[in-house]
């Protein structure tokens, strides 16, 4: 089998592999590259764990095709605190206990952050329909909501 | 030593606090890591072949095509798991369920397993397995299935706990009865009698991570597994017996898991996999798809019950009856026999009964859902409760506060209650702001109560203190959600030393003595209990090893704050010694100090809880919204608050979903119509409101802080209150959950067709 070579940029790295046609995103991240951040919930775009952001934009990785990120960025959970510093997002989901079981985590993460990219200030309503692809099975939410409220009050502030 | 369990009131500085979780920067950077997340040198990829059919005979399975394929290491049939179960019929149905023998008896059902050198090929082998089956009469439907008529999902299955045995066979596993008095006598004195039959239908607990494992299998018998599980320990036992190995040759390691649910209670893949390892002599990593989830593991029952409730006028119940059937798919289990314990269980009642009946159809096997068979028990007779206060004319709660179990109260399943919080979290739900908050147009309220017995069980834990004085505290009740923080705090408390100086790990199986699984409600509960006698353990060492540091009598010495302090006369000046100090000294006092504890933690003190619901039903379409929650619930003592609330959420919005959307959709074919998350809708995060908690404590007699299982209460009353508050917001009486809006809208059409 010969696979198609790919060059992208991950996290600000720049990256090369191998992959093959039908493999997706997901598959290269977790498999090839070992970046197994990004969960498979269910393989077909409906929970949103394997979010990523590919060139600016919010994806499910199982729906992008390895191939496709050839000359992108690509950006994971993974690269998502500064060195040992966390993002603040990542401190207020600790610090409000957003999080059980955490498998959906590195998901809601990326698409939390992308949503206070596009809306710095957004209202309740607004994270809860920016967050409505990503399923959450322990939490109710209702922490995890409230630790986007308090990152976002301490990023405009910051 | 002796120890004793018994709750002793006390001033915590520990417990009751909110630090940080120690799991937590792994899970917020994706270095956690859960069942597929790992991998052993040379693994193989492992694919399981599933029955099409919903019940069907095999007649014959040619792997000859699919063995033949280049990368193919191992396929597998039943043939390669020959029957090691020596007559125990549970362990023979788990065998059975893991792998087909004789008949495919659920669409989903696996047959056949491949290991291959990647994806693609083990796919490709999939389908080069010609399986030859017969495919027979099947039945998917709880009522449909106890007719005569219905197809037999066994052939030779004789209703047991009848008298005597009936001679013809069906698909009633077993009839089981609760209660106590004499219900025709009780219903004779009442004024108001409701009498009404409600159905749920099967969910799934809908966790986002697949089941996954890694399996290594050498030829000496020796092995290894990495799994995403609720307890090691039992999937080692399951494993291992199924295999033919012995038990401690096994080493079985949980990884971080994705959710469970008590859908991780049970083995499903994990055997599969270790005999691709053993067939192939290479590891195999196995990992579900998420329809494989659906169609092949953990759903809860499917229920149908009939419910009776008697009262007089000033809302006295005098009777309560149920008859419950519950769905066990093909294999039975104990479902409708918790259904039919729990139904009535928040009441004090003189005279009640209820009898339940599990039910087979050609569906996967029933299991586990968080206090498993409760909710669909407590829809039924929490939807009654409502009407018979609407009947009498009094208000739901204050019924509910009068007819409330109490200290004293025989239960309806045969137990005396000790304290319990039923009372406590009605008059806080009664008092509670919600309950006077204006309701808007088309909205309506509803109000439920929940039981969960909780349990204890087998529980082991390995306390040990580093030469620097920090503390390591190995555990064996896997962390579903926190645990290890509460674990953390308790140990904390109990040495009298900060969080921060102790770390909790979940050990694997070869490190730790037996653990039972985290089900029941039990992780924090039993875990905290053996920490707690664990570290008792560890400062009679620590005081032992102070007295010989001074050279005087252990009895002068004592564990206060942290500290070894010398008392009595003589010692007085002595200064304190620390447990870092001690600890340092170590080395030449006796060696290491530990604290180990291994126990049974008996005396899981009950949960009782109370939830507000307010929704909002649009009659254009039949959608429903809820758009308020309060959940009320005696915690015992919150070892760490915030972890507390969050079960109480969790719990509250998986029951939303299942009030409101979850359903398995068979067709007439006797297929899964939708097995993925696009089809089978578990709420997101625009569907819910904030939900609100309120923690009560009531100390738990039998656990020295007073802790209460908290993690599965939270789910048994939501399908009643979205119910009660969807019959109040359309002026109809639900009685099928879930209440989709093609459900709606037809309550709707009918009632104003009325």
């Amino acid at each position: 089998m010969t696979g198609i070579a790919v060059k992208t940029t991950i996290n600000g790295d720049e990256v090369e592999f191998l992959c093959q046609a039908e493999e997706t995103l997901l598959d290269v991240l977790r498999d090839r590259l070992g970046l197994t951040g990004a969960k498979e919930g269910c393989g077909s775009g409906d929970c949103g764990a394997c979010s990523v952001m590919v060139d600016g934009r919010l994806v499910c990785s199982c729906l992008v095709l390895g191939a496709e990120v050839e000359g992108g960025e690509v950006e994971t959970i993974e690269g998502m605190a500064t060195g040992d510093k966390l993002h603040p997002l990542q401190e207020k989901f600790i610090e409000h206990a957003a999080l059980q079981c955490g498998i959906c985590t590195p998901g809601i993460l990326i698409a939390a952050k992308d949503l206070l990219a596009r809306n710095p200030d957004p209202t309740e309503e607004e994270i809860r329909f920016g967050l409505a692809g990503n399923l959450c099975r322990c939490t109710g939410y209702d922490k995890i909501v409230r630790a986007v409220q308090d990152a976002a009050s301490e990023m405009k502030g910051a | 030593m002796s120890f004793d369990p018994s709750y002793s009131a006390k001033d915590f500085k520990s417990v009751g606090t909110r630090p940080l979780r120690p799991d937590g920067i792994d899970k917020v950077t994706g270095r956690a890591r859960y069942g597929a997340d790992f991998n052993m040198p040379g693994q193989l990829v492992g694919r399981i072949l599933r029955s099409p059919h919903a019940h069907a005979k095999i007649k014959k399975i040619d792997i000859s095509k699919a063995e033949k394929l280049a990368g193919v290491k191992s396929v597998i049939t039943a043939a390669d798991l020959p029957d090691f179960t020596d007559g125990d019929a549970d362990l023979f149905d788990i065998l059975d369920n893991c792998m087909a023998r004789t008949k495919a008896l659920y669409d989903g059902h696996a047959v056949a397993a491949v290991a291959a050198l990647d994806a693609p090929t083990a796919r490709k082998a999939l389908k080069l397995i010609e399986v030859e089956y017969e495919i027979l009469p099947h039945v998917t439907d709880v009522d449909e299935a106890v007719k005569p008529s219905a197809p037999l999902v066994h052939d030779a299955v004789f209703t047991k706990g009848m008298s005597p045995t009936p001679s013809k066979p069906s698909n009633l596993a077993e009839r089981v009865q609760y209660g106590h008095g004499d219900v025709e006598e009780g219903f004779s004195h009442a004024d108001v009698i409701v009498e009404r039959s409600f159905k749920t239908e099967q969910t799934h607990q809908g966790y986002i991570e697949p089941h996954a494992c890694v399996a290594s299998v050498n030829s000496d018998g020796t092995g290894e597994l990495w799994v995403c599980t609720q307890g090691h320990f039992g999937f080692r036992q399951n494993c291992a017996q199924l295999l033919g190995m012995d038990i401690s040759k096994l080493r079985v390691t949980s990884s971080e898991i994705g959710g469970g649910f008590g859908g991780k209670t049970h083995v499903w893949a994990e055997p599969i996999a270790l005999a691709l390892s053993r067939k192939a002599g290479r590891p195999v990593k196995l990992v579900m798809t998420r329809e494989e989830v659906f169609r092949g593991t953990g759903p809860t029952s499917a229920t149908s019950i009939d419910v009776k409730i008697g009262a007089s006028k000033d809302g006295t119940i005098t009777a309560a009856s149920a008859n419950l059937r519950y769905s066990c798919g093909a294999y039975a289990s104990v479902w409708a026999e918790l259904g039919a314990q729990t139904a009535f269980a928040c009441y004090d009642l003189e005279h009640v009964k209820t009898v339940g009946y599990e039910v087979m159809v050609n569906r996967p096997k029933s299991t586990a859902y968080r206090a498993p068979s409760a909710p669909t028990a407590a829809f039924a007779v929490e939807s009654a409760i409502d009407e018979l206060a609407q009947k009498i004319g009094m208000d739901a709660i204050e019924l509910r506060i009068k007819n409330a179990a109490k200290e004293g109260t025989q239960s309806s399943y045969g137990p005396v209650y000790g304290p319990i919080g039923i009372g406590p979290t009605l008059d806080a739900a009664k008092n509670h702001p919600h309950m006077t908050a204006p309701l808007g147009k088309n909205q309506g309220r509803g109000v439920a109560c929940g039981f969960w017995f909780n349990f204890g069980g087998q529980t082991s834990v390995d306390l040990n203190i580093g030469v620097d004085g920090t503390v390591a505290v190995a555990v064996g009740t896997v962390d579903v959600g926190g645990a290890r923080a509460s674990l953390a705090l308790v140990a904390a408390e109990e040495l009298g030393i900060s969080y921060d100086q102790v770390k909790v790990i979940v050990a694997d199986t070869s490190s730790l003595g037996h653990n039972d699984m985290t089900d029941g409600s039990r992780g924090t509960f039993s875990s905290s209990m053996a920490i707690i006698r664990a570290a008792r353990n560890a400062k009679q060492v620590l005081r032992e090893r102070a007295a010989e540091m001074w050279d005087i009598p252990m009895e002068d010495v004592v564990w206060e704050n942290g500290t070894a302090k010398a008392t009595g006369s003589g010692h007085g000046n002595l200064p304190s010694l620390s447990l870092k100090e001690i600890a340092a000294a170590a080395p030449n006092t006796g060696g290491p100090v530990a604290g180990h504890s291994e126990l049974v933690a008996d005396g899981a003190g009950v949960s009782f809880s109370t939830h507000i619901c307010d929704v909002e039903v649009d009659p254009e379409t039949g959608a429903a919204k809820v758009v308020r929650y309060t959940v009320i619930q005696d915690a015992g003592k919150a070892v760490h608050p915030t972890y507390v609330e969050g079960q109480y959420q969790g719990g509250a919005a998986q029951g939303i979903g299942w009030a409101l959307n979850e359903e398995y959709i068979y067709g007439e074919d006797g297929l899964l119509q939708n097995p993925g998350f696009l089809d089978y809708r578990i709420p997101v995060c625009s569907d819910l409101p904030m939900i609100d908690t309120q923690i009560l404590e009531i100390p738990n007699p039998n656990h020295p802080y007073g802790v209460r299982g908290v993690g599965e209460t939270s789910i048994v009353p939501p399908l009643a209150a979205v119910a009660n508050a969807v019959s109040s917001a359309a002026g109809v009486r639900m009685t099928h959950i879930p209440m989709s809006p093609p459900r709606i809208l037809a309550a709707l059409d009918e009632e104003s067709a009325n």
